[in-house]
């Protein structure tokens, strides 16, 4: 194999804690009352297309993304819609959504539920963007940015490459590792269906070594694909990150400020190219996906093709219940994920995972003076400056935050996750690009 | 009751403690060579030193800040152990005890502790002991061999450091008639030598540095440039007339440039932050250093050259950023 790629600047190396990793996909029985955002990606909320006492099917639409970067939300359940009510979600916000008494599981007729795996892609490269369009796939990721958005190359820009993200460097999460294992031949067909709608001839999937049996499964089914290449990549934090991830698998970096356009590279979760599969192929909506519970104290850790609505609670039940010890209950992996409130927030097209820390690891360590040993500094992986920029978001200092580009850090967390002072430096740098992201739209509005 | 906060919600396991009592191990083989060559007097230095930098920092972050006490965290102990290196071994208690009150009191706790001072606390006190009682300062102790050996240190000597003895010596001589008289190059390697209690042996010094490169607590780039920079520029002289400047190696193994360069320009709160920066700071200075030595009034000059590359590090961190990602516009 010789020696492994990987990006260059920066970069941890966190415990891995795969608890969940030989793990099968599980499927989860249907929850009885589910909780349906409006939103769930990255953009603007989508319209409500049904109403209080409506009857609804499992892949209905029932919220339509009329905006530009939206998407469309599909039910995941057959019922009855109780109310259209606020509801906490995974960000911690109370947002409108449909909250639904489950009867049944009666799915619109359109939908090909049939186990039959097709390999030939009927549909032209327009006929797939719509397609992704209407039934509402986003990245699976964990950022949810409507998929379509991204296969349509803005003018002036050409697309070379599209590039897989099956990296899953967050510790613990093994939902991407799973779909690689067990529906390999759909992540590659969703790969090739992408590549036509994108219109490149070339695709990269880049996967982390501790995933060895999924980088030689993929590698194995690859023969039979054109043009779909598997990339091992060493294990390093963030190489998820799109801007890492394209570093380490095609050597380009993509400029302060732009999109991964600007050196002709697309990227797309290995969730996603799955449920892109699924919508061209076979006509089905994004209602559903793999997540993984896990936790040192968890007794059942595993991995859960979960229904997008249904409550967190009955997730961490199918995982043997919420331990005693428990301490804090997280969306996503330990690094970027976000603190929830209550075990009632649903599950959406974003979650990746639920992680539950103990007691003992959900407190901070304390704070200290900053010895200004740099080496936040050496583990940006986008060569800033955290222990300057959170001492600037501190002191106000806006225009020299927004100098030493501010803008640019990805939150990853590997300056907080490294410093011996336990210093925050991720929230002072969350504020900070708040106020100055701010201060640069206002700036474009005069 | 669940706990919310920000993410990462994990943390790496490095903390100030563990860097700085990883600093401390480093020092301890230069520790026991100390006490080697000197004797019990280089214990006495050594615990008077580094209780007294204990001491001052308790009394005043307990009865003048009135804040937390944080002498456990261990930087007080690098500075009073930094402290004892840089004196000779026979100095009186009471300056001892002066200097490490204006290293821990002036130097680091004015201005605000641990992480805010921008000069080196121990160099400061230093220097200040330097400038205060020069005779004190700079009368050495012969080296002697703790357990009786048969080794004895050249006569011409006294107990003068090899630099002094070159800078006063080049006076009526040449430097190759000097270095007949001098302790050969193993003697400088091991530390056979006179001057502070631990810049003496070379071999010593690099057996923390190497410890507290694999531990990651230091990086190469000031060291590496700093004792790079003496080489060359020492080097050029050298080539230019062997009669008048000493060659490099000399330069390398008998002052405080090895202490200097892998255990004070590497402190972290008082050196810059970017590799870039770092290297700047590391021929800054190699250069300051053999100015003082070749043509300054003090044979030594590695204190006054970290401590004024201290001062410039504000404005080198201002200078030399870090590479960025996606600086360099790649064409698509």
């Amino acid at each position: 194999m010789g020696i492994l790629k990987t990006f260059s600047l920066g970069g941890v190396h966190p415990p891995e804690n795969k608890l969940s990793a030989d793990k099968a996909i599980e499927v989860m029985p249907l929850p009885k009352q589910a909780f349906i955002p409006l939103n769930q990606n990255l953009g603007a909320p989508g319209v409500p297309q049904v109403q209080k006492g409506d009857e609804i099917k499992v892949g209905q639409l029932i919220a339509k993304g009329e905006a530009f970067i939206s998407s469309n939300v599909h039910s995941p359940v057959s019922g009855k819609v109780l109310k259209v009510d606020n509801v906490v979600d995974p960000s911690g916000y109370k947002r409108p959504a449909f909250v639904v008494n489950v009867e049944g599981d009666e799915w619109v007729e359109s939908i090909d539920r049939s186990p039959e795996f097709i390999k030939e892609i009927k549909l032209s490269q327009k006929e797939i963007i719509d397609k992704i369009h209407d039934l509402g796939i986003v990245g699976l990721g964990g950022a949810t940015f409507p998929s379509h958005v991204k296969l349509m190359v803005p003018e002036g820009k050409t697309a070379e490459v599209l590039i897989i993200n099956g990296v899953e460097c967050e510790p613990y999460l093994t939902a991407d590792h799973r779909v690689m294992l067990e529906k390999g031949d759909e992540v590659m067909v969703g790969t090739s269906i992408l590549m036509k709608g994108l219109g490149v001839k070339r695709a990269v999937i880049g996967i982390e070594n501790n995933k060895k049996d999924a980088i030689s499964h993929l590698t194995e089914l690859a023969k039979n694909y054109e043009g779909i290449e598997i990339c091992p990549l060493k294990v390093k934090y963030p190489q998820g990150g799109e801007k890492q991830l394209i570093k380490a698998t095609i050597k380009r970096e993509v400029p302060s400020g732009k999109l991964p356009i600007e050196v002709g590279a697309v990227v797309n979760n290995v969730g996603t190219a799955f449920a892109v599969y699924e919508a061209v192929q076979k006509n089905k909506p994004l209602i559903e996906r793999v997540v993984t519970i896990t936790g040192k104290s968890v007794s059942k850790p595993g991995n859960f093709m979960a229904r997008i609505g249904t409550p967190i609670a009955e997730l961490v039940e199918k995982a043997g219940g919420l331990p005693d010890d428990s301490g804090k209950l997280i969306g996503g992996g330990p690094m970027m994920g976000k603190a929830l409130l209550s075990l009632d927030t649903p599950i959406v097209k974003g979650s990746s995972g639920i992680l539950i820390l103990r007691e003992d690891e959900s407190k901070r360590v304390e704070m200290k003076n900053c010895i200004r040993c740099a080496r936040c500094v050496s583990v940006c992986p986008m060569g800033l400056e955290p222990l300057l920029l959170a001492q600037q978001s501190e002191g106000e200092m806006w225009d020299d935050a927004e100098k030493d580009r501010i803008m640019d850090c990805i939150e990853c967390g590997s300056c907080h996750y490294t410093c011996p002072s336990g210093r925050p430096l991720l929230d002072y740098i969350r504020l900070g690009k708040n106020k100055v992201g701010q201060i640069i739209r206002n700036r474009g509005k005069k | 009751m669940l706990t919310v906060s920000g993410s990462p919600h994990v943390h790496g396991d490095s903390s100030v403690k563990k860097i700085m009592y990883t600093v401390v191990f480093a020092m301890v083989p230069a520790m026991l060579v100390s006490v080697y060559f000197f004797g019990l007097d280089a214990l006495r230095v050594l615990v008077i030193s580094s209780l007294a930098c204990l001491f001052f920092e308790w009394l005043i972050q307990k009865y003048l800040i009135k804040g937390p006490v944080t002498i456990n965290d261990g930087s007080a102990l690098v500075t009073g152990i930094l402290l004892a290196f840089n004196v000779p071994s026979d100095l009186p208690a009471w300056i001892l005890i002066v200097g490490a009150f204006i290293a821990i009191g002036m130097a680091k706790m004015s201005f605000g502790g641990l992480g805010k001072n921008p000069f080196n606390p121990a160099l400061v006190g230093r220097v200040f002991l330097l400038i205060s009682f020069p005779v004190q300062m700079t009368s050495w102790p012969e080296p002697r061999l703790l357990f009786g050996g048969t080794a004895s240190y050249p006569d011409a000597m006294g107990g003068a450091t090899p630099l002094a003895f070159l800078k006063e010596g080049l006076k009526n001589n040449s430097v190759p008639e000097l270095m007949e008289k001098m302790p050969d190059m193993m003697s400088n390697l091991i530390g056979f030598i006179g001057g502070s209690l631990g810049e003496v042996s070379a071999v010593a010094l690099l057996l923390g540095a190497v410890y507290m490169l694999i531990k990651k607590v230091i990086s190469w780039h000031i060291p590496v440039a700093y004792i790079g920079s003496v080489l060359i520029f020492t080097g050029i002289l050298w080539l230019i007339d062997p009669n008048a400047y000493a060659d490099p190696m000399f330069h390398l193994l008998t002052g405080g440039l090895i202490l200097g360069a892998f255990f004070m320009a590497t402190d972290m709160v008082s050196s810059p932050i970017s590799p870039m920066g770092q290297i700047i700071f590391g021929i800054g200075c190699g250069v300051i250093t053999i100015l003082i030595r070749v043509w300054g009034a003090y044979p030594e000059g590695v204190s006054f050259a970290i401590l004024i590359m201290n001062a410039f590090t504000p404005l080198i961190n201002l200078g030399f950023k870090p590479k960025r990602f996606g600086e360099k516009l790649k064409a698509a």
